[in-house]
């Protein structure tokens, strides 16, 4: 398994956020989770590399649980790879630079060697000739993929992404959603949070439904979007589809 | 020509330029330590370790709440009282500084810090950077550039403060107007090339402040 959660509980003082959620992702399994806005979709994934602290329950990455001290989660998370919303590049370094910044800092590559390798990730997500300009200067979609090859850069065994394309004008969108469709088809194994049903349909191997903390549904896209059995799942499709 | 060399206005400045030169030494290198320590003690009043926090929110309190004449007469009359120890005055002077503009740039240092988005260093987290690389690569090269403004205004805040150590007769700026007309009684003279002196290292500072200011808010 490459992720398995356990019983994942969250609270955020007492507002428990997470209440009890079980999930095993398989190599190369592309897993959506939809859900409501406040369905605690965002603080799921980041249970998953640590980025929130969980209250109770395990999270285990590759065999290695998450909650054990003595588990090194800077090691942990340079295998996972994760994608905002909000891009979060680093405004003060070049594209290049972040990209190379984790290789040349965590696995100790020379700059030389670190950007041979990033080269290829520019072409990957179609940004070869933005290499030296910095992040201000990009639309949102490039930014937005220049954040996916700086993840890639890790060799990361699983990517997460959250709602990746929610911040982009709907004419960027495509772009994003190509290079995470080419990454799938790779065999990247992937949990995303998305409004993007169609990607969810069209790439997802399974649909988690959320809601008030629990997972409420889960399926094959097929099933979930076309006989969904929870009456929860039925209202919210109904208002998105 | 003659009447321009025999007057006050010419005749002080040997005197200034010499006091002039200590106000700049004292300044500065009270501020590159005063950096250094705003730097330690903002960065644990960002911790949460209680006990790091507290001892660090009592140096920026002690020092903020108290006069830096009081500081500086402390530093140069009160500890050497109580430990036995000598210092000199230009020592002192730079100890005084560096003590109070460290607790003014502790609460920069704290703000420009915490002023870059969490998204920040959650992404450096994510690659895998640890928490002091996070900070190194990513969030304090963000938040030193929103220093930069600030900084320079406590310099020239620091600058001006150098003359108040005029009472323990530090050989700076101020105190050499002084000691120009205590025996010349050209007090008006001498006091006017005093602060055209000040005034020629403020007003440029300030010029070029507000010049970065308008570079980094675009
Ligand atoms: N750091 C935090 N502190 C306190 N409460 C939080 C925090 N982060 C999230 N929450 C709360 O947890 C709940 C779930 O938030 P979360 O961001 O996981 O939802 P989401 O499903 O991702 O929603 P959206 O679709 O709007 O992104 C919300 O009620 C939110 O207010
Ligand atoms: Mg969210």
């Amino acid at each position: 398994m490459m992720i398995t959660v356990k019983d994942l509980h969250k609270s955020f003082g007492k507002n428990e956020v997470l209440k009890g959620i079980d999930l095993e992702v398989e190599e190369q399994e592309v897993v959506c989770v939809i859900g409501p806005s406040g369905s605690g979709k965002s603080t799921f994934l980041r249970c998953m590399n640590l980025l929130e602290e969980v209250t109770s329950g395990d999270v285990y990455i590759e065999g290695d649980n998450l909650t054990d001290p003595k588990v090194n989660i800077n090691e942990v998370r340079s295998r996972v790879g994760m994608v905002f919303q909000h891009f979060n590049l680093f405004p003060h370094m070049t594209v290049l630079e972040n990209i190379t910044i984790g290789p040349k800092k965590i696995k100790g590559h020379s700059k030389e060697k670190a950007e041979e390798e990033a080269r290829p990730l520019l072409d990957r997500v179609g940004l070869q000739d933005k290499a030296d300009v910095y992040p201000e200067s990009l639309s949102g979609g490039q930014k937005q993929r220049v954040a996916i090859a700086r993840s890639l850069a890790m060799n990361p065994k699983i990517m997460l992404f959250d709602e990746p394309t929610s911040a982009l004008d709907p004419e960027l969108v495509g772009d994003v959603l190509a290079v995470m469709k080419d990454l799938a088809q790779e065999g990247m194994t992937m949990v995303v949070v998305t409004h993007e049903m169609g990607f969810a349909k069209e790439v997802g191997d399974r649909v988690l439904f959320m809601d008030e903390g629990v997972v409420m549904e889960e399926d094959t896209p097929e099933n979930l979007f076309d006989n969904p059995q929870n009456p929860r799942t039925q209202e919210f499709l109904s208002k998105v589809l | 020509m003659e009447f321009l060399t025999e007057s006050h206005y010419y005749r002080v400045m040997p005197f200034l330029f010499e006091g002039l030169v200590y106000t700049l030494m004292i300044t500065i290198a009270g501020l590159l330590i005063g950096f250094v320590l705003g730097a330690i003690f903002g960065l644990a009043r960002l911790t949460k370790n209680k006990f790091i926090y507290g001892i660090a929110s009592i140096y920026v309190e002690v020092v903020r709440g108290t006069p830096i004449l009081a500081q500086i007469l402390f530093i140069y009359f009160g500890l050497p009282d109580l430990l036995e120890w000598n210092i000199d005055k230009v020592t002192a002077s730079i100890i005084a500084i560096a003590l109070n503009a460290g607790a003014y740039i502790a609460e920069i240092v704290r703000g420009a810090v915490y002023s870059i988005d969490k998204g920040q260093s959650e992404a450096g987290r994510s690659i895998g950077l640890n928490k002091s690389q996070t900070m190194r690569y990513i969030i304090w090269p963000q938040a030193f550039r929103r220093m930069i403004p600030p900084l320079g205004n406590q310099f020239i805040i620091s600058l001006k403060d150098t003359s108040l150590f005029s009472v323990i007769a530090v050989s700076e700026l101020l105190y050499m107007g002084q000691q120009y007309y205590g025996t010349t009684f050209a007090a008006f003279e001498a006091l006017t090339m005093v602060c055209v002196l000040y005034l020629c290292i403020t007003i440029p500072t300030s010029l070029y402040l507000r010049k970065v200011e308008r570079r980094l808010d675009v």
